[in-house]
């Protein structure tokens, strides 16, 4: 389990409340691993991102369906903040007019949730980086 | 792409226990032990449904 920091061992532009945690949020949410990467953690950070970018890629090669926000289905949207956790991805995949096929298989239907589940990673990953920015978890 | 009902498994076993052993330990060893964990319980538990529903099917 995570463990409490020492608060005088942090350095001042890292503590609670400053803009920095807020930023590796932010960048952690737009580009997996990108709040890691902010605070040196690089090895963690290219783990982070190759496993949620590679979720969300295997996901797309599947046939997934990228949920829009405006179904008005209420499945349909827990689905787009799902997606929509992934951050740069899932808008570029938008964009891209990926993940717009009807799902008519089982491993389409696989795609979907790897894309889903991807995306809902990559926020547990960008608040453990805003985590360790704030000192609330031990580096 | 097409892949086996086993291949996701595992596949998505590994990404989810890379992310949870890297966010909710702050040691790398215990790191590597919790992810190690996550991913046998899924692949497991994933395999003991399996089972279960062959049994019912039965």
């Amino acid at each position: 389990m995570a463990t409490q920091a020492d608060p005088a061992a942090l350095p001042a532009d890292n503590a609670a409340g400053g803009i920095f945690p807020s930023l590796t949020l932010l960048a952690g949410w737009l580009v997996p691993g990108a709040g890691h990467l902010m605070l040196g953690k690089w090895v963690r950070a290219l783990l982070l991102a190759a496993a949620i970018l590679t979720m969300f890629a295997v996901g797309i090669a599947l046939g997934g369906k990228l949920y829009s926000p405006n179904t008005g289905e209420p499945l349909d949207i827990l689905g787009f903040l799902g997606d929509l956790g992934a951050g740069l991805p899932y808008l570029i995949g938008r964009f891209a007019g990926l993940g717009q096929a009807p799902v008519l298989v089982a491993t389409a239907d696989y795609g979907t949730k790897f894309i889903v589940v991807g995306g809902m990673l990559n926020i547990v990953a960008a608040v453990d980086a805003h985590s360790l920015a704030s000192g609330r978890k031990r580096a | 792409m097409t892949i086996t009902h086993f291949s996701a498994v595992i596949l998505f076993a590994a990404c989810i226990a890379v992310v949870f052993g890297i966010t909710q330990r702050s040691e790398p060893k215990m790191m590597i032990r919790f992810g190690a964990y996550c991913f046998v319980l899924l692949v497991g538990a994933t395999i003991v449904a399996s089972w279960g529903m062959w049994l019912i099917k039965r």
